[in-house]
């Protein structure tokens, strides 16, 4: 690890003004904010993440979990992902939210990390955290080693011929699934990015993962009210029973009304290069049948833009039954 | 030593020409960074390499070698120790960033002749082979005794599924701490 000088955020204006002294917010940032450490530590002691000064942000002010007047909910940047799933508001009105952040890494894990840290956590990719192999993400120009590598687990959905690897996150699913919009404070001011534009495909900037600047801070996430007759889950597929990433996985948010599904939302992880919110399932049921036939058309629209690997052919029918089957919990006609 | 990471021109944003760091100064030693916490009900002041972590400032600095090196990455919940009364990875903490912070390791929860009642069902249970993981399987059996985590065996591995044993002495870990959490469900 190289050296690095450690310093605590005095206040939000001191950690975005020390933010924005670095180049970018993005790979390669000489200034990094440290929340719950457990990317970031991770990636440091790899030489993937090499800051000049680490900012943390861990005892500023931003960890509450409030209702909002609308009817919806706040969630502070630095709250940890145990408070956030447990949280009666959360778990009572966003069970999709609640299952997936329960579903991800482990409970120590889940004490330290962060909303805002989930939101930025890095790709699993082995040879992103290799920094002796290509990558085109890490050394941008320096080729992809996954495209003819091992990329079992890797994405099939929204990837270039710069970068396969696909975003880890279950928590972003969730969100997704739940239209979260993403609240950041920089140095030109505050902006609030619905959490779908906030993500970058790779297209030809793997380097690029998000919208974020230099000194951009995320303050909170806010959720919309639930949508009234509406369930939502989360359905995690993966190797181990526990403490493994996504294979593939589902958020869904769905209500029927006379028969007919008046409210649909649809999210993928394990399968994207981003947390893959799929308008294209969701077009497929609204205001038809919440039946099986409906639901298997929605999970074919949602993988008819897979461009599956040499080694993970498999996802592409494993995502389509992962969604099938959220679907079927959900609305109960199993 | 690597090349350090220096601004690309072609992604230096056009608006802000001059932005620059300070350097960072020539020996380690200049940027010590200096904290105070409290680990087992002592009050303790270091002067530590910013890149220490909470592991290595409990095992190398204060000698508290309870506290076991797995993986260094998180995945294998040997260091697990207490901050705050929560359970976490004591890799993936810097020491400094625990400025003020209350720290319990495995040192502070029971002694020989005063065992905590999760460390005798340990022994009771036989809940371990080799002993390396003994260490953070018990701080994590520990804070699960006050988690919302459902009565079943199952629910106990979800909940332990932070903590690796190669030996593979799972069946009696879940075993001791289901005897702690029943006699503890029975005296309530």
């Amino acid at each position: 690890m190289d050296m690095f000088q450690l310093s605590r955020a005095r206040d939000m204006r001191d950690a975005i003004n020390a933010g924005a002294l670095a180049h970018t917010a993005q790979q390669g940032a000489e200034v990094r904010f440290l929340a719950g450490g457990t990317t970031l530590l991770d990636l440091m002691k790899l030489n993937v993440e090499r800051p000049m000064r680490v900012i943390d942000i861990s005892r500023l002010p931003l960890d509450e979990i409030e209702a909002t007047n609308d009817g919806g909910v706040r969630i502070g940047a630095t709250s940890r992902n145990s408070d956030l799933a447990h949280h009666p508001l959360i778990r009572d009105r966003y069970a999709v939210l609640s299952q997936a952040v329960l579903s991800g890494a482990s409970v120590q894990l889940r004490n330290m990390a962060t909303t805002g840290g989930n939101i930025l956590q890095r790709t699993r990719c082995v040879y992103f955290r290799d920094t002796t192999s290509p990558c085109n993400k890490r050394e941008p120009g320096s080729g992809c080693s996954a495209i003819q590598g091992f990329n079992r687990m890797m994405a099939i959905l929204g990837t270039s011929e710069s970068c396969i690897a696909s975003n880890p996150s279950d928590m972003c699913v969730a969100l997704q699934a739940l239209e979260a919009t993403i609240h950041v404070e920089g140095t030109a001011g505050k902006r609030a990015i619905p959490i779908d534009e906030f993500f970058l495909v790779p297209g030809t900037t793997p380097d690029r993962e998000n919208v974020l600047d230099a000194g951009d801070l995320i303050t909170h996430v806010t959720l919309p009210p639930p949508v009234e007759g509406t369930r939502s889950a989360y359905l995690k597929l993966r190797d181990r029973a526990s403490y493994e990433f996504a294979l593939a996985s589902a958020g869904v948010v769905i209500g029927a009304k006379d028969g007919r599904i008046a409210h649909a939302r649809v999210a993928l992880g394990g399968v994207g290069t981003k947390p893959w919110r799929s308008r294209e399932a969701e077009k497929e049921l609204q205001d038809a049948a919440p039946d099986e036939a409906t639901f298997r058309r929605a999970a074919d629209a949602a993988l008819a833009g897979a461009k599956p690997q040499s080694e993970n052919g498999f996802k592409v029918e494993l995502s389509k039954r992962c969604i099938v089957h959220t679907l079927k919990m959900v609305t109960q006609t199993s | 030593m690597p090349q350090r990471h220096t601004p690309q021109s072609k992604t230096t944003h056009a608006d802000t020409p001059n932005k620059a760091l300070a350097p960072l100064p020539a020996k380690a030693d200049d940027s010590a960074a200096t904290f105070t916490f409290t680990v087992n009900g002592a009050s303790h002041t270091l002067s530590l390499d910013p890149r220490t972590t909470l592991l290595d400032a409990l095992r190398e600095h204060l000698h508290l070698t309870g506290t076991k090196k797995g993986c260094d990455h998180g995945q294998c919940g040997a260091c697990t120790v207490h901050v705050n009364g929560r359970r976490v990875n004591s890799c993936l903490c810097f020491a400094a960033a625990c400025e003020g912070d209350t720290i319990t390791t495995i040192e502070g929860i029971g002694e020989v002749d005063a065992l905590h009642p999760l460390q005798a069902a340990f022994v009771e249970c036989d809940g371990y082979q080799c002993g390396y993981c003994t260490a953070g399987q018990l701080m994590s059996a520990v804070a699960l005794l006050d988690e919302p985590i459902g009565p079943s065996d199952d629910d106990v591995r979800e909940a332990m599924s932070g903590n690796l044993c190669r030996c593979g002495a799972y069946q009696n870990i879940v075993g001791a701490i289901q005897s702690v959490r029943a006699n503890k469900s029975s005296s309530e």
